[in-house]
């Protein structure tokens, strides 16, 4: 019998037992505990324009695929034919009236139902096929954010998020008056836990330590506003492991400030916009491109971070992949959203300029947390001012580990909760 | 007369040289003053402009690049992995007296922290010629494992 981690020894408010980040159990049973009871986030509207597109992805382990049927109503499905377990798509997106099994042709609908099998006359009168779908996950979506999940007693996705819900409105503002879309991704493996890629997003202490070749190749104006471990910025538990990490306060409503002057490093997009554009809107698509003032991390397993989407798909307790989803205005100008993609390229990514540091940032901490034994990994940073505001939650300086904390322990209620306990027991 | 499969091949060799020896300012001369450096990711995109790749470096993304790693402030290239590349299978695609388009395979292998790793790509070189010899005009990387999971690239491919 293998003896289970106790989660609640290993977690306190202001540390973390190093063993989080590598033990094979404690991983399996946050699979279980986390990736399948809890919202997770599988994919951005416009990554399913109209009636019959797809995409396919994970939730945790477990291949799905998100679907779009006729009527426009969304699906999301286990990527698992009835009948012997075979994926019934490996395309990463498309258009298609139905999912066909390569294996025996079983034939599904945008919806998962089952359509037909061939020579169903094998079956005699036992094959019922109402009863044979896809298995369909609960679905919903809040902003253009399509969440699913496994746990069908879950509650509303707008209870869920909660306060985060102001942040992603105001993270969309980055449209510019018009609805954002994904344009590409980057997408890396790192070999560590996901959980240090989660702590990072609501990490700003690291900032201009990791980031110097960043800030080096980037103009003075670029480096001041980045300059923000000193500043105003606050860090923010909105609960059930959400958190916002502001690091550039003056851009938190990117419709705000409007007639503040336009960047240098813009400068040239704003004279190219002034051709097709009123001077207040050029600002607003100028604002928009230099994306959002803050981190908006999503528990557990996707962030919206400043200019562009972050989500983590835990592989195996020692390595996680990490997809960096640009974003720009859909219908917007072509000109502003290839700038867009030019930072995108600049700092994310497995060749950026920012991407690769991080990245070794994290190996490091999966490598060294193996040192010893019982050694803590510390979250107390920004612990002594941590003051509550009227709404009941938690914030702290933008250096502080409060969104850390915030994740941890809704961890902890994850991996502790009776139903979690008894499915472990199972 | 034509710019010859073998001239581009010498310079191709040069190029691969100076990047596995890190002698990337040297490197840096090799392109035109409107070169760039392409690492694609969506295999079947022309227009990269319009399209998000893994590098899309002019001048001042290149210079940026190189000062990168040889700077000793980015902890990914502290120091930079080290890199041997091979290039074959070469094939010029068009060539006249002042410019030519030439495709060749590449693989490479990467050393760094004890993790040995692997990396296979389809690259096409446009060269130009110029007072002072070949230049690339666009050097385009394209992976094979483009649209994959990589892991972090703190060097030039």
């Amino acid at each position: 019998m293998t003896i289970l981690p106790d989660p609640a020894s290993l977690v306190n408010e202001d540390r973390a037992d190093g063993s989080i980040y590598n033990n094979a159990a404690l991983y399996d049973m946050e699979m279980d505990s986390i990736f399948k009871r809890n919202w997770i986030w599988v994919a951005h509207r416009s990554d399913l324009p109209e009636p019959g597109s797809f995409i396919t992805t994970f939730i945790g382990q477990h291949p799905v695929i998100v679907s779009r049927d006729r009527k426009g109503e969304l699906h999301v499905l286990l990527n698992r034919c009835r009948h012997r377990g075979a994926t019934v798509c490996e395309h990463k997106s498309g258009k298609t009236a139905s999912f066909v099994c390569p294996y025996h042709g079983w034939a599904y609908g945008q919806d998962g139902a089952l359509r037909a099998v061939p020579q169903p006359k094998g079956y005699g009168e036992s094959l019922d096929k109402s009863k044979l779908p896809l298995v369909s996950l609960k679905v919903a979506e809040y902003n253009g954010m399509i969440f699913a999940t496994f746990n069908q007693d879950i509650m509303p996705l707008d209870e869920w998020l909660g306060p985060a819900k102001i942040w992603i409105d105001l993270f969309m503002k980055q449209g510019a008056g018009w609805p954002v879309k994904t344009m590409g991704e980057h997408k890396f493996t790192f070999p560590g836990n996901w959980k240090i890629q989660l702590e990072n997003t609501t990490d700003a202490y690291h900032f201009p330590i990791v980031h110097k070749s960043f800030l080096d190749s980037v103009d003075n104006e670029t480096q001041n506003i980045f300059d923000f471990v000193e500043g105003d910025g606050f860090v923010e538990d909105l609960g059930n492991g959400h958190s916002v990490m502001v690091m550039i306060p003056e851009l938190i409503d990117l419709e705000e400030n409007l007639d503040a002057p336009v960047p240098e490093r813009f400068q040239e997009l704003a004279d190219a916009l002034s051709k097709d554009y009123p001077p207040e809107k050029v600002r607003q698509i100028v604002r928009a491109v230099g994306g959002s003032g803050f981190n908006l991390n999503l528990y557990p397993n996707v962030a919206c971070s400043m200019a562009f989407f972050r989500v983590l798909r835990p592989l195996a307790v020692d390595q996680t992949e990490i997809r960096h989803i640009a974003i720009g205005m859909d219908g917007g100008p072509d000109i502003a959203n290839e700038v867009r993609l030019r930072l995108h390229e600049h700092f994310q990514g497995p060749m950026g300029f920012g991407t690769p540091d991080d990245s070794e940032a994290w190996d490091r901490v999966q490598r060294g947390a193996l040192a010893g034994y019982n050694i803590d990994i510390l979250l107390n940073r920004g612990l002594g001012h941590e003051a509550k505001r009227e709404s009941g939650n938690l914030f702290s300086d933008v250096t502080a580990e409060t969104g850390m904390r915030a994740a941890y322990k809704q961890w902890l209620v994850d991996l502790t909760c009776e139903t979690a306990a008894e499915e472990a027991a199972q | 007369m034509s710019i010859t499969l073998n001239d581009a091949i010498e310079f191709i060799t040069l190029e691969a040289d100076l990047l596995d020896y890190g002698q990337f300012k040297e490197w840096l001369s090799l392109y035109t003053p409107e070169g760039l450096y392409i690492v694609p990711i969506d295999p079947d995109a022309t227009d990269y402009e319009k399209t998000l790749n893994y590098a899309y470096d002019n001048a001042e993304m290149r210079q940026n690049r190189v000062t990168r790693l040889l700077g000793g402030r980015a902890i990914s290239a502290m120091p930079p992995a080290r890199t041997v590349r091979m290039h074959g299978r070469y094939r010029m695609l068009e060539a006249d007296e002042t410019k030519c388009v030439v495709r060749c395979a590449q693989m490479l292998t990467e050393l760094r922290q004890g993790r040995e790793r692997y990396y296979s790509a389809n690259v096409t070189f446009h060269l130009v010629k110029t007072d002072a010899g070949l230049k690339i005009d666009r050097k385009i990387v394209s992976l094979l494992t483009s649209t994959e999971a990589l892991t972090a690239v703190s060097y030039i491919l």
